[in-house]
């Protein structure tokens, strides 16, 4: 079997697999909402990965964007109208303008100072969510507001009271969002972006302008972040700051590496290994997050694709 | 017109003076080496006329324009392609991608978000002209962190030449390299220069492929311009040997 089979069959066996989830995920011990949330939270990874693993690029705190993406969505059909896809919108333009203009103020950073000014943006958010009570229900989170069946003119479909269509509008917009990342990655564009996380300096040197691809990449992935956040706060018809919270950014970043940062759809796996973890464990145990750290470790120490290519590299410069 | 003038630049590292007022002018189709003993500050002048950083004082003209300020991507649009004294490539993307992507933005294409699919054709045949000029055609699809060191620089000069520079700006390409190697990029480095009329400033320390290459030689020692001229004038003249080639002597 050559390899370009391999890997068509294997991206066939996971679509396959997303699409039938929800009518195997009982007969596995699951519910069907347990798989919409590995969907948003892969989404979620897979933006936070756009930027992480195919640009180089480490933001600590994509739980920002993830956040504002859920409270844009609540708030919208709180306040606004009752309308999902207007709650979709708004969310997403509110996420991806935020990272817009964060991502300006800090393209010019690296490495752990990039990562450490994002946790610090991100708490901003976090703060203002909880402290901004008359609107954001601050601590107890936002509630008293749900999605709405989706309108398509010629009739509606119950996203509301109907778990499983609900879960299919989700993969509907992961599959986009999913099939747009992919296609950006194979395009001129995502090949700059390779060429940054291989080596900046040779990627300035062939007439490159760094920051302004570091911040597009940053946008986009952002954008991705906040659709994944709507969705979020749409699935639970809740949203509290948690969604803001750094640990909340340092799980995407555990599932990307979980998963594996240097393949499209590593993170992925990572969300559906820490959503599945955190279900079965944390009804046993309180300590569900050692045992994720364990895994986390184990994972790191045996297979360390990423820490390896890191050395390499050191080992040349 | 001279297509780079360097005029009387310097760079100071605190209180050390790396670059001391120095002036040189290449004429387009030239091939000039800059030699000079370890720490002469030849590679912080190649920095300087590519924009690693700015001169501490001095200004530098391209193709007539001045670039003093000019940040490394706007130079390369102009037209100048630099290497690296220590290869600077893309190690873990095959040779075919480390030279699309330079392909791609010579193209004026790195924004694109997607291609059609005659760019694609047009880029691909290009890709594989400059796979075959530089002789990695068999090595496409490895990845370049595998490769030879001299395949790496192979690679490397390659990126450069994929950008359609101008002026190529060359750090030791036969560094650290064996015999064959050194002959084969000697020879590639001549081609560029006889066939396709490329100008080169070349920093070399292998004095066989120096005077082989080079119109003319300029020397460097402590910062400051010691002899400038033909690689004859540079082979007789006494201040050099004193201070340069009698040192590699002995
Ligand atoms: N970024 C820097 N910061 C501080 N000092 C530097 C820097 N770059 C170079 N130097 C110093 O400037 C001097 C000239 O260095 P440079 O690398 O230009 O020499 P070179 O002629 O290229 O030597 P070699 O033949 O060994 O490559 C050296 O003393 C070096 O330590
Ligand atoms: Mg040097």
């Amino acid at each position: 079997m050559s390899a370009l089979t391999r890997q068509r069959l294997s991206l066939a066996l996971i679509w396959l697999a997303l699409l039938t989830m929800p009518y195997w995920m009982n007969a596995v011990g699951g519910y069907t909402e347990l798989g919409t949330r590995v969907l948003v939270l892969g989404l979620a990874a897979m933006a936070l990965n756009f930027l992480l693993g195919f640009t180089g690029v480490l933001s600590f705190g994509h739980a920002a964007y993830f956040g504002l993406g859920a409270y844009g969505a609540g708030m919208a059909i709180k306040y606004l109208a009752p309308s999902t896809p207007l709650a979709i919108v708004i969310g997403v333009v509110l996420g991806t303008l935020a990272g817009a203009i964060i991502g300006a103020l800090i393209v010019k950073l690296r490495g752990v100072y990039f990562a450490m000014v994002t946790i610090a943006f991100a708490q901003v958010f976090f703060f203002i969510a909880i402290r901004w009570n008359a609107v954001t229900g601050g601590d107890d989170g936002l509630t008293g507001w749900h999605r709405h069946a989706l309108d398509l003119g010629f009739g509606k479909i119950d996203i509301l009271n109907n778990d499983k269509a609900f879960y299919y509008l989700v993969l509907v917009l992961f599959a986009i969002a999913v099939g747009l990342m992919a296609l950006l990655l194979r395009s001129p564009f995502g090949r700059t972006l390779l060429a940054i996380r291989e080596n900046e300096r040779r990627a300035r040197f062939l007439g490159l302008p760094i920051e302004q691809h570091i911040w597009l990449s940053f946008v986009i992935s952002c954008l991705f972040a906040s659709l994944a956040g709507t969705l979020f706060a749409l699935l639970s018809n809740f949203i509290d700051p948690h969604a803001l919270h750094w640990s909340q950014s340092g799980n995407f970043v555990i599932m990307a590496v979980l998963g594996g940062m240097r393949s499209f759809w590593g993170p992925l796996v990572g969300a559906a290994i820490f959503v599945v973890l955190q279900d079965y464990v944390s009804s046993h145990t309180a300590n569900w997050m050692s045992i994720i750290g364990l895994f986390f470790v184990l994972v790191v120490m045996f297979f360390p694709r990423g820490v390896l290519g890191m050395l390499r590299r050191k080992a040349k410069s | 017109m001279s297509l780079l003038q360097v005029q009387n630049v310097s760079r100071h590292f605190g209180s050390l003076i790396a670059v001391n007022g120095v002036t040189l002018t290449v004429e387009p189709g030239e091939l000039r080496a800059v030699i000079g003993p370890n720490g002469a500050g030849k590679t912080t002048f190649f920095n300087l006329i590519s924009g690693f950083f700015p001169p501490t004082a001095g200004k530098i003209l391209f193709a007539g324009q001045d670039i003093t300020a000019l940040p490394p991507h706007k130079r390369v649009i102009m037209g100048m392609a630099r290497t690296f004294q220590i290869t600077e490539i893309f190690p873990e993307l095959n040779v075919r991608e480390n030279l699309r992507i330079p392909v791609e933005i010579a193209s004026g294409l790195r924004l694109r978000p997607w291609l059609s699919k005659s760019a694609d054709a047009r880029i691909r045949e290009r890709v594989a002209e400059l796979m075959e000029l530089g002789g990695l055609t068999e090595k496409a699809d490895r990845l370049v962190g595998e490769l030879s060191h001299g395949d790496q620089r192979a690679t490397e000069i390659m990126m450069s030449l994929a950008l359609r520079p101008r002026l190529l700006l060359l750090d030791e390409p036969t560094a650290g390299m064996g015999d064959q190697e050194t002959y084969d990029i000697s020879r590639l480095i001549r081609r560029l220069h006889k066939d396709q009329g490329l100008t080169i400033v070349l920093i070399e320390h292998d004095m066989r492929v120096v005077f082989n290459l080079a119109d003319r030689i300029m020397v460097l020692a402590e910062g400051a311009v010691l002899a400038e001229g033909t690689p004859d004038d540079i082979a007789n003249s006494e201040v050099v040997q004193a201070a340069y080639l009698g040192k590699a002597a002995a």
